[in-house]
């Protein structure tokens, strides 16, 4: 059975959103694809190729039952056996938070692709931000974790990301804040509560990104 | 199954007249392409599942991966074990006689290499009529096999499976084979390999080879905690040492154990050749080390499993192979499974394992049925 967009809007409506930044017929890398539901889509529904990357043995079954080409590898190490330029679209997508070498493993990204899709929680999100008023840590659908038992060990907000992706050399080509998987259009840093990134390389031509809109 | 046209070997020799020995698993299906070659490492054979009628002790070697309702599931496929040529299950070996000579061949037998025993299984399928398998699999040297066909002959294979396996030996790999070979080599009863008409065999030499062999087959950690420092016979002597060179150690007593009922069965010749087999392939050099220019002309799918304690062929072995792949675009699927047991993890139960290449199975078993 094929995974339809129906399917995966209903299942995971923050990657139905995001699968439409990415061109029919791409060579794609899933930097953290989790159960490989997106490569899944990806590659049925708009004939892309490509792999994913997972660590967790759990999550490596489940994309290779999906039909994911999924190679097992510690994203920690980084991307050594990814060549420079070999990807259209990377998509690194609420993995990014777990990270320790979060700047290291964005500048690999850079390296291997030519458009970067990366999603991660918005920690600046309202309900955070009265949880903290309150004195305490934000728990919420997109960060459902105590802190003692969180994955999450890098928080960031909209604006801060921002100013690392500018400082990797990458340029901000769409951002948006989604809400149950819609955009948020007004104050997208408080009232998001995935922040969704599309970049490019500074420098790039344009128009390679555009046409994929 | 005999072979009356000449096998040209990579050495430039030939092997004459041959036999090779095999046996099928499952049905072949009409159009012909539920068929999977599985390929046997160093002391292995064409039984890789099951057992015979008149020896139920028998179990084949791969018996927890292949059979019906297994990972690769008889049900579905028809699995085909062979044994290679230089092997010493039936198929020709130094130990047959030489047409040339009319006496055994020993020492005088050809040097095979992976790549020519890949040219062997090729006139196998011919013979059946499979024109393209769905999948070759192979573990250690057999994956290297399976490796070889996706070079080799591209279009008659869709998926390549290579499991605990490495694109060529590292020195160190070299080295322990050669000690194994001296061990052979300058064992008296060798005879410069024609000791079958001594009416001998090198089992001294066999035996060390042998436990040389079975130390680089487990990790340190699954040696340490099946023996440890243990004492062979602790409760006789009250646990003190012999202060002599027999056996003080369990470690001790089990390999020279597993040694001796090798050296009962394996012919010394064919340890020689198939650990020259592993030391040769190296399937990058014909194209400057560059394993990614090798693999260029692959059209298989490929799943590569690799253990993180097989200090053998060490997972970062298998990473080298699929590095390559990934510079080519190909499809790849890799698990790299931390499993204990070391090299030979790869024949034992895991169910990470298992599940992963039942996974990939269905994944072939789609492409067949759609």
């Amino acid at each position: 059975m094929t995974l339809t967009f129906e399917d995966l809007s209903s299942a995971r409506p923050d990657l139905a959103f995001i699968a439409h930044w990415v061109q029919a017929g791409s060579h794609v890398l899933d930097v953290g694809c989790g159960d490989g539901v997106m490569m899944e889509f990806l590659q049925a529904g708009k004939q892309c190729t490509g792999y994913g990357i997972e660590i967790a043995d759990d999550k490596v079954l489940e994309s290779a039952q999906r039909g994911v080409r999924v190679i097992q590898q510690d994203m920690e190490n980084g991307l050594g056996l990814f060549r420079d330029n070999s990807f259209d679209t990377v998509l690194c997508l609420s993995s990014l938070q777990m990270m320790k070498q979060v700047e290291d493993l964005l500048r690999d990204i850079v390296r291997v692709g030519k458009e970067i899709i990366v999603s991660f929680p918005n920690f600046a999100y309202w309900p955070h931000r009265v949880a903290l008023l309150k004195g305490r840590m934000p728990v919420s659908k997109t960060l459902p974790y105590q802190w003692y038992d969180t994955p999450n060990v890098r928080c960031a907000t909209i604006n801060d990301f921002r100013d690392l992706a500018d400082e990797v050399g990458l340029e901000v080509v769409e951002c948006v804040a989604l809400a149950e998987g819609k955009i948020v259009g007004l104050l997208p840093n408080l009232r998001g509560e995935l922040a969704v990134f599309r970049l490019r390389k500074k420098g790039t031509a344009k128009g390679t990104a555009k046409a994929a809109s | 199954m005999h072979f009356a046209e000449p096998l040209p070997l990579q050495s430039g020799a030939q092997l004459r007249d041959y036999m090779l020995m095999y046996e099928t698993y499952g049905t072949l299906n009409a159009d012909k392409s539920n068929a999977v070659l599985v390929c046997h490492a160093l002391n292995a054979s064409h039984h890789v599942a099951g057992v015979y009628a008149d020896q139920p002790k028998n179990v084949g070697w791969w018996d927890n991966m292949v059979g019906p309702g297994k990972p690769l599931d008889t049900n579905k496929f028809f699995v085909i074990g062979v044994n290679n040529p230089g092997s010493c299950f039936g198929s020709t070996g130094p130990m047959h006689n030489n047409p040339a000579t009319g006496k055994p061949y020993g020492a005088a037998f050809p040097v095979v290499t992976v790549e020519d025993w890949v040219n062997a299984q090729v006139r196998l399928a011919d013979q059946l009529g499979i024109a393209q398998f769905a999948a070759v699999m192979g573990g250690s040297l057999g994956g290297m096999q399976a490796l070889a066909w996706s070079i080799m002959y591209p279009d008659r294979l869709r998926h390549c499976m290579v499991i605990a396996s490495t694109p060529k030996l590292s020195t160190q790999n070299i080295a322990f084979n050669d000690v194994a070979r001296q061990a052979i080599l300058t064992d008296p009863d060798y005879h410069g390999g024609d000791f079958y008409e001594h009416g001998v065999v090198p089992k001294n030499g066999l035996k060390v080879a042998r436990m040389i062999g079975h130390i680089t087959y487990l990790s340190d950690d699954s040696m340490g905690e099946k023996f440890g420092r243990k004492l062979r016979d602790a409760a006789e002597n009250g646990g003190a040492y012999k202060f002599g060179f027999g056996v003080d150690f369990e470690i001790e007593s089990y390999l020279r154990y597993q040694g001796d009922k090798f050296s009962t069965y394996f012919d010394a010749n064919t340890y020689l050749l198939i650990t020259k087999a592993l030391d040769y392939f190296d399937p990058a050099r014909a194209h400057g080390g560059d394993l990614a220019k090798a693999l260029a002309g692959t059209k298989a799918e490929f799943f590569l499993a690799s253990f993180t304690t097989n200090w053998r062929f060490s997972p970062g072995r298998s990473r080298e192979i699929v590095d390559a792949l990934i510079a080519n675009r190909r499809a790849v699927t890799y698990a790299e499974i931390d499993a204990p047991h070391g090299h030979d993890a790869f024949l034992l139960e895991d169910e990470r394992y298992m599940n992963m290449v039942r996974a990939y199975y269905d994944r072939v078993w789609k492409g067949i049925a759609a």
